[in-house]
């Protein structure tokens, strides 16, 4: 037996005693989703368990050396344990932007002591992570930015409002993107972290025409800030702002799949489909769906192993996107009037027609469709003056 | 998902091959405008056998390289990028798979090996690809069986040395069982073939058969088992035809992002506007998505998986569909220069048209994703 092969006979014994049957129940809603942090309240003691567990071996950010709370899985192995939690059905143990964000960044561009400290939180879960990106006046134009940091010798004092901050209210810190010189739009923005219950910090929710509200307003009042929360160097944020931005890319085109569209067709899923034209329409989704799963599964390799153009994300967001909001549309379709119910108990309190709706930010949020395209055209085509 | 060392390096052998030997003006251009009867040159074919490429899958104890579905893909996706006629996908790939592990093998393969022997399907006999609906008839007759029907879209069909002809020996058309495959060689009496022009410039021929006498050993594999071989050809010819079609999309990209950069119009070059740019960083990416679905048909059927068949019938329709994008916003951008004979996107555009209708439409292998789910 290969070394390889040793690790998945193994991985998969001790998924297997250790992942509790609840945590390898289909997820039924949001609320199944672990964050973690001071604030979380677990479903049940297995999910608690499920993420203990998990981050005592690392296995919460598998791939994270091991000094700072990860498992040092080789990227072959970390394939390996993602197919072999798949195979058996066990739930992500924990799901955090502190993962799937902040942690690639400060693996990167964090010194000793912030990696030290807040990639060992991250990874045990401890701590929830807000991103305080977009403002009111920039949206997909981020460099945009106005909320400012003045120096004030050991501290910045912080004064601006952010939006679209996603769980901003459920958060225990956040990693904001400030402005610390005018004199260039993209070299006089800084990269900082602090604490949510700093003084002159507050939030606010934003009601979605889904009526759900995950994301929040949030406003800066005179906030301080220690100077060893800057991350990399002053008037140098764009580039981690990039470097994130490529992850969160990477993320959302990954939860494009949303439904599973890698491990069952929208036509399984709704339980075959009768009416001829509908299903043919399915049909022709299930082949866009199932051949963006493989070019997932490609685009992961391939970022692993060095191989993926750094503008490939954006190509990426945008297609799992926009492929995300069609099969929403077909949900919707599928379900006629039953989907319509808003509030009933069997439309599961109009599921259906509220994750339709929420779908419909996927092509906006971290960077419009627009935007994106925008992006490959100039990096990867290079097209003229784009 | 990434290649391995070996077959980056076949990658790195085989595209300047094809970029230069298998260029448009040296083989697809130059066989239609002198009218060839064969529509490719079997010079390039018998190069391609010195390169070991003929070969490719027949296995190592029969003379060939023993390779597998990805590596013939490679090899498949430059063809698409320059429009290389030449009878790989079907002899090379298809016919090799239907014809291993019979005794029609060791009768066959050496020809193939040496780029001497061309090999054709008769699957179809209406214009839409079925192949389960084979009606061709085939009884009993002395030591033999004597073959009565038609078929349609054989490509490479009068070139051929052998046809592999779908008949029935049972049941009814529509079922997979009792159908029998034959190795019939070209000059089986009571075979009529009509060589036919296709809008690519390539060629396919219609068969009839009128009581053609061929020898019990012709049978691949066995009779009314014939499903079997049928569907390894088809799984084969269907991944590679995928392929094929996306060196097809990326060679008409690549084309139409070079004519985008290089064009001036209204004072400015037709790349910087946006509504360009859209269309063109949206091309690109459903490109890689159906280079990544033709990858991972070829690695499953390479493996051997269950999954193999519903991947095939994704790549082929996934393919298919982002080709016909590529060629129309080639056609389209190119603006009237893209209309002329005289430039090559147009070209791009006949090969597409022929390539999704050969081993089944984007239609037709969504029908299939829906069967193979259950749905």
């Amino acid at each position: 037996m290969s070394d390889l092969e040793a690790f998945r006979a193994n991985t998969r014994a001790w998924l297997d005693a250790n992942c509790p049957p609840e945590m390898r129940e289909p997820m039924k809603g949001e609320k199944d989703i672990c964050w973690g942090g001071r604030h979380f309240t677990f479903q049940n003691e297995a999910q608690k368990r499920w993420m203990e567990v998990m981050a005592e071996r690392g296995w919460t950010v598998p791939d994270w050396p091991k000094k700072y709370g990860g498992g040092g899985l080789s990227p072959a192995e970390s394939k390996i344990l993602k197919e072999e939690m798949a195979s058996l059905g066990c739930r992500p143990p924990l799901t955090s932007f502190g993962i799937s964000m902040l942690g690639p960044a400060l693996l990167k561009y964090g010194n000793e002591a912030q990696k030290k400290k807040y990639l060992t939180e991250i990874a045990r879960g401890e701590i929830r992570w807000c991103q305080g990106y977009s403002e009111p006046g920039a949206g997909s134009d981020l460099a945009g930015l106005a909320t400012k940091a003045e120096d004030k010798g050991d501290h910045y004092l912080v004064n601006g409002q952010k939006v679209w901050t996603s769980y901003a209210d459920q958060a225990d810190w956040i990693f904001c993107l400030v402005r610390t010189s005018t004199e260039s739009k993209h070299g006089g923005i800084s990269f900082l972290l602090f604490d949510m219950e700093s003084e002159g910090v507050s939030t606010k929710p934003i009601l979605l025409i889904s009526g759900y509200s995950p994301f929040c307003e949030t406003f800066f009042d005179d906030v301080k800030v220690p100077k060893d929360q800057l991350v990399h160097e002053e008037n140098k944020g764009w580039d981690v702002a990039k470097y994130l931005l490529g992850h969160e890319r990477e993320m959302i085109s990954e939860m494009g799949l949303g439904g599973g569209a890698g491990s069952s067709t929208l036509g399984t899923a709704l339980g075959g489909v009768d009416d001829p034209y509908l299903k043919a329409e399915i049909a022709a989704f299930d082949v866009d769906a199932l051949a963006f799963a493989a070019m997932s599964e490609r685009f992961i390799d391939q970022l692993k192993a060095g191989e993926a153009h750094p503008a490939l994300p954006s190509m990426m967001k945008y297609a799992g996107t926009e492929l995300n909001k069609k099969r929403h549309e077909l949900v919707m379709a599928g379900g006629g009037s039953n989907a319509l119910e808003w509030d009933s108990e069997r439309s599961r309190g109009g599921k259906a027609a509220r994750d339709w709706l929420r779908t419909k930010a996927n092509s906006i949020e971290g960077g419009t469709s627009e935007v994106q395209l925008g992006i490959v055209a100039k990096h990867i085509l290079r097209l003229p003056g784009a | 998902m990434t290649l391995t060392d070996d077959q980056r390096m076949l990658a790195d052998t085989v595209a300047p091959f094809m970029a230069d030997e298998g260029a448009i003006s040296k083989q697809l251009r130059h066989w239609r405008d002198i009218g060839c009867k064969d529509g490719f040159g079997h010079g390039l074919w018998k190069q391609l056998a010195e390169l070991g490429l003929t070969g490719i899958i027949v296995p190592e104890a029969q003379g060939g390289a023993g390779l597998g579905q990805v590596e013939a893909n490679l090899v498949l996706e430059e063809i698409g990028r320059n429009l290389t006629p030449s009878p790989f996908l079907t002899t090379a790939v298809a016919a090799v798979r239907a014809l291993e592990g019979s005794a029609q093998a060791d009768r066959w393969f050496p020809g193939i090996v040496a780029g001497d022997t061309v090999a054709a399907l008769a699957i179809d006999e209406g214009p839409h690809h079925a192949p389960a609906a084979v009606a061709l008839e085939a009884k009993r007759s002395g030591n033999g069986f004597s073959l009565s029907g038609a078929k349609q879209f054989v490509v490479h069909g009068a070139s051929a040395d052998v046809i592999l002809v779908a008949a029935r020996t049972a049941g009814s058309a529509g079922e997979t069982d009792g159908i029998t495959l034959f190795a019939v060689p070209k000059d089986a009496a009571g075979m009529t073939v009509e060589n036919v022009a296709l809008t690519d410039a390539s060629k396919a021929a219609r068969l009839t058969f009128d009581g053609c006498a061929v020898d019990a050993d012709a049978v691949v594999g066995e009779v009314d088992g014939g499903w079997a071989p049928l569907s390894r050809a088809l799984n084969a010819g269907r991944a590679g035809a995928a392929a094929e079609l996306v060196g097809v999309a990326a060679g008409s990209a690549e084309m139409t992002f070079d004519y985008l950069k290089q064009r001036k119009q209204f004072g400015r070059l037709i790349g910087e506007f946006q509504a360009l740019q859209h269309r063109a960083a949206h091309l690109y990416g459903e490109i890689e998505i159906a280079r990544a679905a033709a990858l991972k048909a070829a690695q499953l059927l390479d493996a051997g998986d269950t999954k193999a068949e519903l991947m095939v019938a994704v790549a082929k329709a996934k393919a298919g569909k982002v080709a016909r994008l590529s060629v129309q916003e080639g056609v389209q951008m190119h603006g009237g220069i893209g209309m002329t004979d005289e430039h090559d996107i147009g070209f791009y555009m006949k090969r597409q048209a022929v390539l999704d209708e050969l081993f089944g439409s984007p239609r037709f292998h969504s029908a299939e994703v829906a069967r193979l789910s259950g749905y």
